[in-house]
């Protein structure tokens, strides 16, 4: 049975806990908000592009040129991971590196074992977590994560095109939490690089006949890059309102259950201290009988 | 016919409009009512509107893509200098 003192203590410490659980909740809420109205206002840029990269490609499949889409032996591999920079979000970092160890260990286990498939991390949690098992880390983030701005994103989804033209790497993976909603997030790798041709939807028509200017090859050249820029920025922006989702969950559950805690300690401690009420009068009541 | 000029944090301009003037990368072009269909890349330069009330808007932009079809008009910028 634990002192009258002891629990009076827990009951202190649990319920501050609580007050720093509901306040996280509550800034996670908001900045989920915000993370959620940035995702809308990309959104009608990154369907426009899909929608003109789709019509100038059709047609272009035969002859068009390679350097997009090459399909090499998967030599070098580069894998762009997106977690937090801070923990306290259940299971969200944990779940996308699980990912990425079943992506490197199941397909790419012979590169891997060679040093031939390296890593990005934005977000300090991926890094801390690649760095202690020494996997080749080429670049690290942690501001990217935290507030994406297209400017930053342009420039490194640049960077990762150059690289795969020039050969460096044959596979380019991005690995990230996908937002669903506020209480779902979905890990997901995507292939950046090289590009896949997209199957025509069904009931596609062929687009009316377009002028193209100046040709198909320098406008493809053009728009893909583009594609990708919005691709590895909708990726970022996606993984932090995730994350905000994850970590408004997760500290809701927290407070609940210190509600749940403190509401047992409560009970216990009435109870004890009637108990030694209790006591107390009888040990007076005997001591007055016995005169 | 509808022009939407977006961007990837905002749309910067939606609405009805008579005339629309382009910096194309092969040159200058203006597109009016039932153009027909173009894509085309754009390179740095200005953005000219004019709306139905023949007020003109100018969007400096440095770079972008632009697709006309069956009188709408879909412009994609990166950055909009302000």
């Amino acid at each position: 049975m634990q002192t009258l003192k002891e629990i009076r203590t827990r009951i202190k410490s649990v319920s501050s806990t609580r007050q720093i659980t509901a306040a996280m909740k509550m800034v996670a809420a908001a900045k989920l908000r915000k993370a959620q109205d940035a995702i809308l206002r990309l959104r009608p840029y990154a369907s426009a592009m899909h929608h003109i990269l789709l019509n100038v490609t059709v047609g272009a499949e035969k002859n068009g040129n390679k350097i997009f889409t090459e399909n090499r032996e998967p030599e070098n591999i580069l894998i762009v991971l997106v977690t937090a920079n801070r923990g306290l979000c259940g299971a969200f970092n944990a779940n996308v590196i699980k990912h990425v160890r079943m992506l490197t260990e199941e397909k790419y286990t012979q590169q891997l074992g060679n040093k031939q498939v390296h890593f990005i991390c934005i977000g300090k949690k991926g890094y801390d977590f690649l760095r202690l098992r020494q996997y080749p880390v080429l670049a690290h983030d942690q501001e990217l994560g935290e507030k994406p701005r297209f400017e930053e994103a342009a420039k490194l989804a640049d960077e990762l095109k150059t690289w795969f033209i020039e050969k460096k790497y044959d596979r380019i993976y991005l690995v990230y939490n996908q937002f669903k909603n506020a209480a779902v997030q979905m890990p997901v790798a995507e292939m950046f690089l090289p590009l896949r041709m997209e199957k025509k939807p069904s009931g596609w028509q062929r687009p009316a006949d377009y002028i193209m200017e100046p040709s198909r090859d320098v406008l493809l050249e053009e728009l893909i890059p583009r594609s990708l820029r919005i691709q590895l920025f909708k990726a970022l922006t996606d993984s932090y309102a995730a994350e905000q989702g994850a970590r408004m969950t997760a500290m809701h559950q927290a407070t609940d259950n210190a509600t749940e805690l403190l509401r047992e300690l409560q009970l216990t401690y009435n109870k004890a201290r009637q108990a030694a009420i209790t006591k107390e009068l009888s040990e007076i009541v005997g001591g007055a009988d016995a005169l | 016919m509808k022009v939407e000029i977006i961007s990837p944090v905002e749309k910067i301009y939606t609405g009805e409009i008579k005339l629309l003037q382009v910096p194309g990368s092969l040159g200058s072009f203006q597109v009016l009512k039932n153009h027909a269909p173009i894509v085309s890349t754009l390179r740095e330069g200005v953005i000219r509107i004019i709306d139905q009330t023949d007020r003109e808007s100018r969007f400096p932009v440095t770079g972008g893509v632009i697709e006309v079809k069956k009188n709408r008009i879909v412009v994609l910028v990166e950055t909009v200098k302000s």
